[in-house]
């Protein structure tokens, strides 16, 4: 019934728009090709950051394996374009899937385990993904694979951004959403409440790692080359930054923190290890003065614009 | 047979390394229940405090080796009191995501300061004989023996410390309950403190061993030997002392084994299938209790 409330219209209208005024200035040349570089590289990073906090924020475990589910992506995808000759699409579907899967193999023993425990054995998991895949020669082991056809293109990348952005959006507000979040809250007593926990921690991990492993086919069709060392726990760290900075349960925190992270690599590109010194710095002083994050479990809305009084509905907005 | 013998020396050397680095974790666990990734930092920072006593300032083995674990142990102090003291209350998240906040300051940190070069110990530095067993088939060197004998030591101290001295007492007691240690009169800050001190020194002498053992050093040197040490102290059932030092043996025998007959690049993905294992089938680890967790 509230498909077409004024609200989503003009969302909707907000994401077309974005999406042709950067088509415009990339048709133009205003767009460089080092800003292009980095403009892919937020929508691949905002993808990794939403669905990271999927599993990490709004369902409360702490996974350290998300390049683990990218590398299962990017693999998988590359193997279907360069050695299989499928088209992108396709390859960009079962790459996800397979990360999806290896979420499933991966969720159903760890997740049983809690915090501490579960953190390291996904951290683990990842490395495992990595050392597999400097076994395997078909993928050319430590060298990994060269020559990726550059198919992730600025509507490719926009549209699967977007789609990722609005699908893990409304399963938060779904149903099964609000299950993963008492989750977070209190395992016991969401148990009590005859939430089937083990069921929803595997239902978001596999989610996360679905979009996550979208993210690694996107990736490998826009750099040309992916080595196991692409894939190592820094770049899950990496991820874990990005989400606790924009908060922990905070879709829009994710979007923001995606997107500036990104945007000051590029402009301290010079500074490359003072910045990941200074990052560092800033992820320990947000733990201890802003543990909430930037945005804490607040959302951006649209809300913001009208008078007060709409403003504080739900988590997560509407 | 002696194939067998020289991966089980190997093995046992590299063990030895991973339960020196385990102790902290686990000491540091037993007490505040986090997981201090940044622990295995420490190793590259004691290292770094070695090569640069015996390079520029002309010291010795054994006082680089003093330098680096008082240097060391003060470091673990101060992070403690800058980093995790103020989230001792906050949610165990926070305290988690801060210890490997500090790790990737300390790796970056290192990077920045230090530059990405690997760096050797000068010729030298120690007298390396080899010895040949089992009529020369088997090879031990001095290095070897000297970690084994250093590691020794190390646990007989901690075992002294922990058990017959008023600060293992009061250790004990906060590992085992923290409001009422403090109601008994226990400085919980300050038996803090001295655990981290006492990790951190443990770290200091592992990783100048590490140093001296592959001859480099490099400011990500403490990473995988971090991580794997922390899988031994999970393995060895984390919170116990005597488990950190079997985890980590076992560890390294695995390691060698794999290595010595298998490839060494099966090393790290044998390393956490073990470690995913252990944590399936007994998460409270091999010398662990399993415990319920009550409401």
């Amino acid at each position: 019934m509230g498909y077409f409330r004024s609200k989503n219209i003009a969302i909707f209208l907000v994401i077309i728009g974005i999406y042709f005024a950067v088509d415009w200035l990339l048709e133009e040349g205003i767009i460089t090709k080092f800003q292009q570089v980095n403009l892919m590289l937020l929508g691949i990073n905002v993808i990794l950051a939403t669905s990271l906090n999927l599993i990490v924020g709004f369902t409360g475990q702490l996974a350290l394996g998300h390049a683990g589910f990218m590398a299962i992506g990017a693999y998988v995808a590359t193997i279907f374009t360069v050695k299989l000759g499928q088209p992108f699409a396709l390859a960009l579907a079962v790459g996800s899937l397979a990360a999806a899967l290896a979420g499933v193999l991966i969720g159903l023993p760890t997740l049983r385990l809690r915090g501490d425990y579960l953190a390291i054995a996904t951290l683990g998991f990842g490395e495992i993904i990595r050392g597999l895949a400097v076994n395997i020669e078909y993928v050319g082991g430590a060298a990994g694979i060269m020559g990726i056809p550059r198919l992730t293109t600025w509507p490719w990348l926009y549209a699967m951004t977007v789609l990722t952005v609005v699908a893990i959006k409304n399963f938060i507000n779904s149903t099964h959403g609000r299950a993963c979040l008492a989750v977070r809250e209190n395992e016991i007593a969401a148990e009590a409440m005859g939430i089937n926990t083990t069921y929803y921690k595997v239902l978001a991990f596999t989610l996360g790692a679905f979009f996550g492993g979208l993210a690694g086919g996107l990736y490998a069709h826009y750099f040309y080359l992916i080595q196991p060392s692409t894939f190592s726990f820094l770049r899950s760290f990496d991820i874990l930054v990005m989400v606790v900075l924009g908060g922990m349960g905070s879709l829009t925190g994710s979007v923001i923190a995606a997107a500036a992270i990104t945007l000051v690599n590029a402009l301290l590109q010079d500074l490359a290890l003072l910045r990941m010194v200074i990052y560092a710095a800033l992820l320990v002083a947000v733990m201890i003065f802003r543990p909430q994050g930037l945005m804490g479990n607040k959302e951006l809305t649209l809300n913001i614009l009208r008078p007060r009084g709409g403003a504080d509905r739900g988590i997560v907005g509407d | 047979m002696a194939e067998l013998v020289q991966q089980l020396i190997n093995g046992l050397t590299l063990g030895g390394i991973y339960a020196l680095i385990a102790l902290g974790y686990t000491m540091v666990y037993g007490i505040i229940q986090l997981i201090n990734f940044a622990h295995g930092d420490i190793l590259m920072v004691a290292a770094y405090v070695a090569f640069f006593a015996i390079t520029v300032l002309k010291v010795g083995v054994v006082p680089a080796l003093v330098l680096a674990v008082v240097f060391c142990a003060l470091l673990g102090v101060a992070i403690e009191r800058i980093a995790y003291k103020p989230l001792r209350q906050a949610p165990r998240l926070a305290a988690l995501i801060t210890a490997i906040g500090v790790s990737l300051f300390l790796e970056n940190g290192g990077l920045w300061l230090l530059g990405t070069d690997f760096r050797s110990f000068p010729p030298g530095t120690v007298n390396n004989y080899t010895y040949t067993l089992l009529g020369g088939t088997v090879r031990i060197t001095s290095m070897q023996l000297l970690i084994l004998a250093l590691t020794l030591l190390v646990m007989v101290i901690l075992q002294y410390i922990v058990h017959y001295t008023k600060v293992g007492k009061a250790m004990r007691a906060v590992a085992y309950d923290k409001e009422a240690a403090a109601l008994m009169g226990i400085n919980v800050d300050s038996v803090v403190s001295v655990t981290f001190a006492l990790g951190s020194a443990f770290a200091a002498v592992a990783g100048v061993l590490w140093g001296l053992y592959y001859n480099t050093v490099h400011p990500l040197m403490g990473l995988m030997p971090g991580l794997k040490a922390f899988v031994a102290a999970v393995i060895g059932g984390i919170g116990i002392i005597p488990g950190a030092m079997a985890g980590g043996f076992f560890l390294g025998i695995i390691e060698a084994l794999v290595s010595g007959y298998g490839s060494s690049e099966l090393r790290d993905p044998v390393v956490f299938i073990l470690l995913i294992l252990v944590l399936l089938f007994r998460p409270a680890g091999l010398l662990g209790k399993d415990t319920v967790e009550k409401v």
